[in-house]
């Protein structure tokens, strides 16, 4: 055991000795931020960039993971959240990875210690503050390419802020289902012009990014897009005025709100899953630090109480 | 058929290929091709003028590569004319079609003009149902509110006589002639003052024809709007269209009143064309 810590150890310090603090060489680095200012700059525009090879697939986070590593400092506190855990692989593997890359920086589990969190799937329950910025990995930056295969004229499409074609997706749906089904990648309007594709965060996060506190940048390495919400900037999901935009629900067969099996909280994105053993169905709190939080919160107040 | 002029277009030419300074000299009806013999380039119009007025339907006749789609496709932006003008009157302003930006096109093309086409596939999005190509056309102009979409998708195909409980379907179960309906339904969508029609009944039967024919006149005499018809069929011209402009290699040979150029012809293409036909 003590001899396998050993040499995880020495490799880790190698790893630290050989490459440049970031991973990515400085000129690499340079190029993303200027990205990141243009897309700042140009709320929801997607600024195309020379997305690096990483030493992972396309696709698993590098859009993600390249913005991290060019924007941390040895003083930042890093969070990274998969499917809303910090404990799945990617999360565990992207972290391990930045922490070996990036010697002297200090990282969490906790939304509220952090100052970058790097995060797919969720926006964490607990809200952002100014001095956060959250990183998104987005597998399809355009949200028009369900409608308009050409990026040449979705490009065009985009300038002169033509998403009639997206409008009538959701009409179609509203025909066929009564509602919109876009559960994930939800379009999202920012800053009135520009549509986004908001990553595959569920619905229930799209609100959160309207007039959020902290900067939300969004990165597709496959894609080699960078685009984003900048601080108190504008997002309004895509609806007809008389079928507004609504977020999950998770009311049981009586209408009854449920609840997270664990820490019993009945406001957060619940997943729902199948207990091996009674074969009974149990949702619980995606956000997994989340949970945790109001789980220890729980104990407190009994503690108190009894 | 009022003196209220909606479109004025002086020496509209449009030439495919490089071009040379002897283009124009060299094709045109005198040389029996619109091919300049020096370049190779095609000259599809040439020195085009016309003018419309609100109400009317101008007929623009020849047989097929005479130019009279392509100075259609330009008025309507899908091609870039190589040179001319045309201006268009709305609600008192003018617009100088070939010098406006892309997204005044766009607005346009979206809001104050319609386009029929010969082929349905160019006009609807298959990808969608009927009402939903509607929609498309009347989110275009920001329309937002999904039940008066509905509604006006409703109108508006009860008025090109499509069975409203087939609106939800896609336009590729439907015939023929029910696709060219839906197609003038939704030209229709943003009521335009001004409305391309591009071979509209050709490939269609005659019953169809007549129909869709009888639809275009309603249209006309209830909304007063002004049309080009694109057509190599002389019934057509001789049913809807007032006035009538004949084309052959890229040039107007003749124009005039219907009746006239049909019971009179003068130039001996035309002669040819009407004996041939009547």
């Amino acid at each position: 055991m003590s001899n396998q810590a050993n040499t995880s150890d020495i490799q880790f310090r190698q790893a630290s000795v050989e490459y440049n603090f970031g991973f990515l060489d400085e000129y690499a680095k340079k190029e993303v931020r200027r990205s990141v200012l243009k897309a700042i700059a140009i709320p929801g525009y997607q600024v195309p960039y020379s997305s690096r090879e990483m030493p992972m697939g396309r696709g698993f986070g590098t859009g993600g993971l390249q913005l991290t590593l060019s924007l941390i400092g040895k003083q930042d506190t890093l969070k990274v959240i998969d499917q809303g855990s910090d404990d799945s692989v990617n999360a565990v593997n992207l972290r391990s990875f930045i922490e070996m890359t990036c010697p002297g920086i200090d990282t969490t589990t906790k939304v509220s210690e952090a100052n970058l969190i790097q995060s797919r799937h969720r926006i964490p329950e607990q809200a952002l503050r100014e001095d956060q910025v959250l990183v998104l990995q987005v597998p399809y930056p355009d949200a028009l390419v369900v409608v308009e295969p050409s990026e040449d004229k979705r490009k065009i499409m985009h300038g002169e802020a033509d998403y009639s074609r997206l409008l009538v997706k959701l009409y179609e749906d509203i025909v066929k289902f009564d509602e919109i089904t876009i559960s994930h990648r939800y379009p999202t309007r920012i800053n009135r012009h520009y549509v986004i594709d908001s990553s595959p965060i569920p619905r229930w996060d799209v609100p959160k990014m309207n007039d959020s506190r902290a900067l939300i940048l969004l990165g597709a390495g496959r894609e080699k897009k960078i685009y984003a919400v900048p601080p108190y900037t504008l997002a309004e999901p895509l609806e007809f005025d008389d079928v507004p935009f609504r977020v999950e629900s998770f009311d049981d067969e009586t209408d009854k709100r449920r609840t997270c099996h664990r820490c019993g909280c009945d406001h957060s994105f619940l997943d729902e899953f199948v207990d091996a053993i009674s074969g009974e169905k149990l949702y619980q709190c995606s956000d997994s630090d989340y949970c945790d939080e109001q789980l220890k919160a729980r104990s407190v107040k009994q503690g108190l109480e009894g | 058929m009022s003196n209220e002029k909606v479109l004025e277009v002086r020496n509209l030419s449009k030439v495919y290929g490089k071009g040379c300074a002897k283009c124009f000299e060299s094709t045109g009806p005198e040389h029996n091709t619109n091919i300049c013999p020096h370049c190779g380039s095609i000259v599809a119009a040439h020195d085009i003028s016309f003018d419309l007025y609100k109400g009317e339907i101008l007929g623009i006749m020849g047989e097929s590569g005479s130019g009279k789609s392509t100075s259609v496709k330009n008025l309507f932006f899908d091609e870039i004319p190589t040179s001319g003008q045309a201006t268009f009157f709305d609600d008192g302003k003018q617009y100088d079609l070939f010098s406006l930006n892309a997204q005044q096109k766009r607005h346009l093309r979206n809001h104050r003009f319609g386009m029929v086409y010969q082929n349905p596939v160019l006009g609807l999005n298959f990808n969608v149902s009927a009402g939903g190509n509607i929609a498309e056309r009347l989110l275009m102009s920001n329309l937002t509110n999904y039940s008066e979409i509905r509604a006006r998708a409703i109108e508006l195909l009860r008025r090109t006589e499509v069975l409203t409980e087939r609106m939800d379907e896609m336009p590729k179960n439907f015939s023929g002639g029910m696709q060219q309906r839906v197609q003038i339904a939704k030209a229709l969508a943003t009521n335009p003052p001004l409305l391309f029609l591009d071979e509209v009944t050709t490939g269609l039967d005659l019953s169809v024809q007549a129909a869709i024919l009888d639809l275009i006149m309603e249209i006309q005499r209830e909304s007063q709007t002004a049309m080009i018809v694109v057509t190599h069929d002389l019934g057509v011209i001789r049913l809807l269209a007032g006035r009538t402009i004949v084309m052959k290699y890229g040039r107007i040979i003749e124009t005039g009143l219907t009746d006239q150029i049909l019971e009179d012809p003068q130039d001996a293409y035309t002669q040819r064309l009407v004996a041939s036909a009547l």
